[in-house]
């Protein structure tokens, strides 16, 4: 039996057991998000979704990547999310007025399948035959790979780092001249 | 054992895993009862001379039992009008943050459920998502009161996490990295001035890092002087209002257990953890795994008495001046201490 266990693509069972687990989890949470009658539930299904992002990052080892995605996604985005809806409007119940005419809705489930087309396509060409080797390791033994990870930010990726910071800057700034009135 | 094999399991690790979760269901909830009787129950009674909680058992110490005791009879009530379960969820994130903080704070060189390489960041991360339990709460109650307060909460929250960050940002840049053993060997083997009797943990170095540190801490713990989130004499009690009996105990539970974690992260990051000065990490090994937790207990200790002792004494911040405490005091010290860490460490 365990030679034969040996033998089989489908050796890591347990990570195939959680990504699928959580996959799964992660589609419901997403169609939830665009079917609910209720937009505080939408975005709290959509941290459901975001949450499965960050456990399956955990599943790939890549753990700074992994909390990196509960600070800035869950702990600022959909909060800061949930924060203008509940200032603004956020009725109990279900609102029927949260969906868009037909046509939208066509063209956004159009929009949604190129675009799993285009990235499942560009994702299995691009690493068609490669095998990340996570056999046998935890997050804590890699002990290497944030500390690698801020080496190529700051080293290989530099400038495209500064460039982002200067346009989150000026984001930034654009966004609080918008919102002054004086 | 097939079975076993097929899961690719490994007894050890499940082993160890099984006796970090049952330890962490034990050791969570009693640090939040002993902040509880010590300083809730004893330190506030005596400062604000209430003659209650000095009644019950020999020297009140029955009073917490009795309030838990009154806390699980009460009626578990859930409004008419409220989202059920959200309503009902909203205690469990909150409560689950609050575990998940535990999880990366070492009290012995290998008494950690997880050394992360990531430490102290994945605490930054992790306590941002009480945030959300706080929002579930606060909407899903119905309640104007509840709402008013939720929303104070999160735009408090936010507000602050940005100082506390700064402030770790400080420590994280002197030791050189960002995992919490690391923070501690660091000060472990720091010589100020490079001269060895000034074995000194980082507060020295980082004292106004300290001060922006303990006072984010006090506002994402809601606590007063920061607690208009929960402001009794205009909101009853914010986003809590409507919550009874079990569950506003969960909520009871995870303050104080928070506060115990940002205890310990602030003892971590700021007086060296479980270490003391001149007793080496490595050389003492064995010793630490009986020195460790209490050396750490002890410091937790001191730090929740200066957030208490805050706690008790000062009077509650407008909601605009504690948005300029943030914004126009906390963080521009934080930034400019940033600089002269950056700098000194490209010096030194």
């Amino acid at each position: 039996m365990s030679a034969l266990l040996a033998q089989t693509t489908y050796t890591y069972l347990p990570e195939q057991v959680g990504f699928w687990m959580i996959a799964i989890l992660m589609v419901v949470a997403a169609l939830r998000v665009v079917t609910t009658k209720n937009v505080v539930h939408a975005a709290l299904w959509l941290v459901v979704v975001l949450a499965g992002v960050a456990a399956q990052f955990i599943l790939l080892a890549s753990e700074f990547v992994a909390v990196t995605q509960v600070l800035v996604y869950i702990g600022a985005i959909v909060v800061l999310l949930l924060f203008g809806v509940m200032l603004t409007k956020a009725p109990l119940g279900r609102s029927d007025d949260l969906d868009g005419p037909k046509v939208q809705k066509g063209v956004a489930v159009v929009i949604a399948l190129a675009l799993l087309g285009m990235m499942g396509w560009v994702l299995a060409e691009s690493w068609r035959d490669t095998k990340l080797d996570l056999h046998g390791r935890t997050v804590g033994e890699l002990g290497q790979t944030t500390g690698q990870l801020s080496d190529s930010i700051f080293s290989t990726y530099l400038l495209p780092f500064e460039a982002v910071s200067i346009l989150l800057l000026a984001a930034l700034i654009g966004a609080i001249v918008l919102a002054r009135r004086d | 054992m097939i079975l076993a094999e097929l899961l690719d399991l490994d007894p050890a690790y499940w082993t160890t895993t099984v006796i970090k979760i049952l330890v962490m269901a034990l050791v969570v909830p009693t640090t939040a009862l002993i902040l509880g009787i010590v300083f809730l129950f004893k330190m506030m009674s005596w400062m604000q001379s209430r003659v209650g909680p000095q009644e019950a058992g020999p020297k009140g110490l029955l009073q917490l039992l009795a309030d838990g005791v009154k806390f699980m009879q009460k009626e578990d009530i859930v409004p008419d009008r409220a989202d059920r379960f959200v309503f009902k969820m909203a205690p469990m994130v909150v409560l689950v943050s609050t575990f998940l903080l535990f999880v990366i704070l070492p009290a012995a060189p290998d008494a950690v459920v997880a050394d992360l390489p990531t430490g102290v960041y994945f605490a930054l991360a992790i306590s941002s998502v009480s945030v959300i339990g706080v929002l579930m709460a606060g909407w899903a109650s119905a309640n104007k009161y509840a709402l008013m307060g939720g929303v104070r909460a999160a735009g408090q929250l936010i507000a602050y996490e940005l100082p506390m960050v700064l402030a770790v940002v400080g420590v994280v840049i002197q030791a050189g990295t960002l995992n919490m053993n690391g923070i501690v060997a660091a000060q472990n083997s720091f010589h100020l001035f490079g001269w060895e009797v000034l074995n000194v943990p980082f507060i020295v170095t980082q004292l106004p890092m300290f001060f922006v540190f303990m006072a984010a801490t006090q506002a994402e713990l809601t606590q007063p002087p920061f607690d208009m989130p929960v402001a009794e004499s205009e909101l009853v009690s914010g986003y809590t209002v409507e919550y009874s009996g079990f569950r506003f105990l969960l909520f009871f539970l995870a303050e104080f257990a928070t506060a115990f974690a940002f205890a310990g992260i602030a003892a971590t990051l700021f007086l060296g953890g479980y270490a003391l000065p001149f007793v080496d990490i490595e050389q003492y090994a064995d010793l630490y795994w009986f020195l460790g937790p209490a050396v750490l207990f002890g410091k937790i200790m001191l730090i929740s008495f200066l957030i208490f002792w805050v706690r008790f004494t000062y009077p509650r911040f407008r909601e605009d001046q504690l948005q300029r405490i943030a914004w126009k005091f906390l963080i521009p010290i934080s930034l400019v201490w940033l600089a002269v860490t950056a700098i000194a460490k490209v010096v030194w």
